[in-house]
């Protein structure tokens, strides 16, 4: 039940509890104890939502950021990615295989509060050797969701 | 001038689904349960693989039997799930859609007067395809109480000297009854005793819950008298790509594929490409939309139980088969007097043979949101006729 309850609630959290039980035939409890074993295991992170906003009028800007960074003895790239997320407008930090090290993903209200963060915090720290700094244009897809696109039912009258 | 039309053709009732699906197109707010194709866009890799088979040029016709390297893929498909061994060199065609193999399997088998058994209800092109054939139509009507299960005395008490065909339709469109080992292995006995031929429609295979598709044809002595049809719709939702194909004994292929050849030439080959990287790389698109069948399945269920519907559980297809009896309505007024209350269609089980009659066809080739406000609607028209 484990992988198919998380692949049911990873699309949508809101789902409430009973429906749940039925659609994985099991007891409305099962599925409770399921989820706070899975919580409490760490494997459920949150339950967040997923919005679009740039259909509000709240400004945010999206950037992604490569760090090229000298790992340090003994800690490897831990001790500087953890630098690096505790800054409460980093989203989110990823350790990338190839040309570079670090990929951050940051949001802001502005460029300058961007180019802000980068220059005087990021770049700044003592094993940063570089940084590439990508603003988001638009956003088509993300979390496996199709931002612009309304799912419509295309099947057409047919018989048998 | 009088147009000409054939006699034969005059008799085919028009189907009885149309008339719900004509309605339901011009209500703003109706709620269809009654298409019988998966909700799913084919899966990105294989319409990919048909884009880059357009790219490369793959616009001519392919071989009458269709393209060797998808006739291996089909062979290996159904060994590795079957067991069953198919040469792809003249075992298998290629057809368009399942519906294609029905109807040329039934041609170069019947002869004018044979008799075809056609367990009801059941897909409603059979009997059509049967009668075009020039056969003889034995229909079985199939009981709730043993869950729309043939069972080997309704074969038997059907069987006659004239008997040639069998067609076996599990898991079964409406009812979604499948049939596993024990059951087949009882009416193979029978088959064999009485040396008759099987038709056997797969083409909801890969959508059995609770349990594996086991093929008729897998069974002792009756890889030899079974054709068995597949196609590639239901399982991985590429119902308007038109392939299916037939196995069966290498002289029955032959002379299909004379029909084949002459009537189609062949099945569309960008659909051919896409299918063989279905049936290579296609197993986890078809676990992931089963999980999801099987989630609405179950939804359904429920949602009846509590609203006291009788329905028996089926574990094939994408349909259940609700009892309305309780109601002393006919389906057809059933499903109107629903249609037009609560602008919700579903088909009423007589369209697939006079043993639908009190029974109604749901289809859950539909997202859950749909299906909880449809079941809604269902349980307050059901508690308004119970006052």
């Amino acid at each position: 039940m484990r992988e198919e309850l998380l692949t049911v609630i990873e699309k949508n959290s809101r789902i409430d509890l009973k429906e749940l039980a039925v659609i994985l035939g099991v007891s409305e409890q099962a599925v409770l104890d399921e989820l706070a074993n899975l919580e409490k295991e760490g494997i459920i992170c949150g339950y967040h939502t997923l919005i679009d906003w740039d259909k509000t009028s709240v400004e945010k800007v999206n950037a992604l950021i490569e760090v090229r960074v000298t790992p340090q003895r003994g800690q490897g790239f831990d001790k500087i990615a953890e630098r690096i997320y505790n800054y409460p407008e980093v989203k989110s930090v990823y350790l990338i295989s190839g040309g570079y090290d670090l990929l951050v993903t940051l949001e802001e209200k502005s460029l300058k509060e961007i180019s802000g963060f980068v220059s005087d915090k990021l770049s700044t720290l003592e094993s940063v050797l570089s940084t590439a700094t990508h603003f988001i244009l638009k956003k088509y897809k993300d979390h496996g969701t199709i931002l612009d696109k309304k799912h419509e039912d295309e099947r057409e009258l047919i018989t048998p | 001038m009088s147009i000409p039309i054939s006699e034969k053709v005059k008799e085919i009732k028009p189907s009885g689904i149309r008339k719900f699906f004509d309605i339901v197109s011009e209500m703003k707010d109706a709620i269809s349960l009654g298409v019988g194709e998966p909700d799913f866009d084919t899966p990105w890799h294989i319409r990919d693989e048909g884009i880059y088979a357009f790219e490369k040029g793959k616009t001519f016709y392919t071989s009458n039997a269709g393209l060797k390297p998808l006739r291996e893929e089909i062979s290996n498909h159904i060994k590795r799930k079957q067991n069953i061994s198919y040469d792809s060199n003249d075992e298998i065609l290629v057809t368009v859609g399942g519906s294609e193999a029905i109807d040329i399997g039934l041609r170069a088998m019947v002869n004018a007067g044979d008799e075809v058994i056609i367990p009801q209800p059941s897909y409603v092109s059979y009997a059509p395809c049967a009668d075009l054939a020039g056969a003889k139509n034995v229909y079985i009507n199939l009981k709730a109480e043993n869950n729309f299960k043939l069972t080997a005395e309704e074969l038997k008490s059907a069987i006659t000297d004239k008997t040639k065909i069998l067609i076996l339709p599990y898991p079964n469109n409406p009812t979604g009854a499948v049939m596993g080992k024990p059951d087949l292995e009882e009416i193979a006995k029978i088959i064999i005793e009485n040396d008759i031929f099987v038709i056997s429609d797969e083409i909801y295979g890969e959508l059995t819950y609770n349990g594996q598709h086991v093929s008729i044809a897998s069974l002792d002595g009756m890889k030899e008298r079974t054709l068995l049809i597949n196609g590639f719709s239901k399982a991985y939702a590429m119902t308007g790509w038109r392939l299916g194909y037939a196995c069966g004994p290498k002289e029955l292929i032959k002379q299909m594929t004379k029909i084949h050849q002459y009537a189609i030439m062949c099945a569309p080959t960008i659909s051919q490409y896409a299918a063989i990287e279905a049936l290579k790389n296609g197993d986890n698109d078809v676990l992931e939309m089963k999980i999801s069948y099987n989630q609405r399945r179950r939804f359904l269920l429920k949602a009846f139980e509590d609203m006291g519907l009788e329905c028996f559980e089926p574990n094939g297809a994408f349909y259940v088969f609700p009892c309305i009896k309780e109601f002393g309505m006919t389906s057809e007024e059933f499903a109107t007097k629903f249609l037009e209350d609560e602008h919700v269609a579903a088909v009423p089980g007589t369209a697939f043979g006079e043993s639908g009659e009190g029974f109604l066809r749901i289809s859950y080739a539909y997202s859950l949101d749909t299906l909880k406000v449809a079941m809604e609607r269902l349980k307050r028209f059901v508690e308004k006729l119970r006052t």
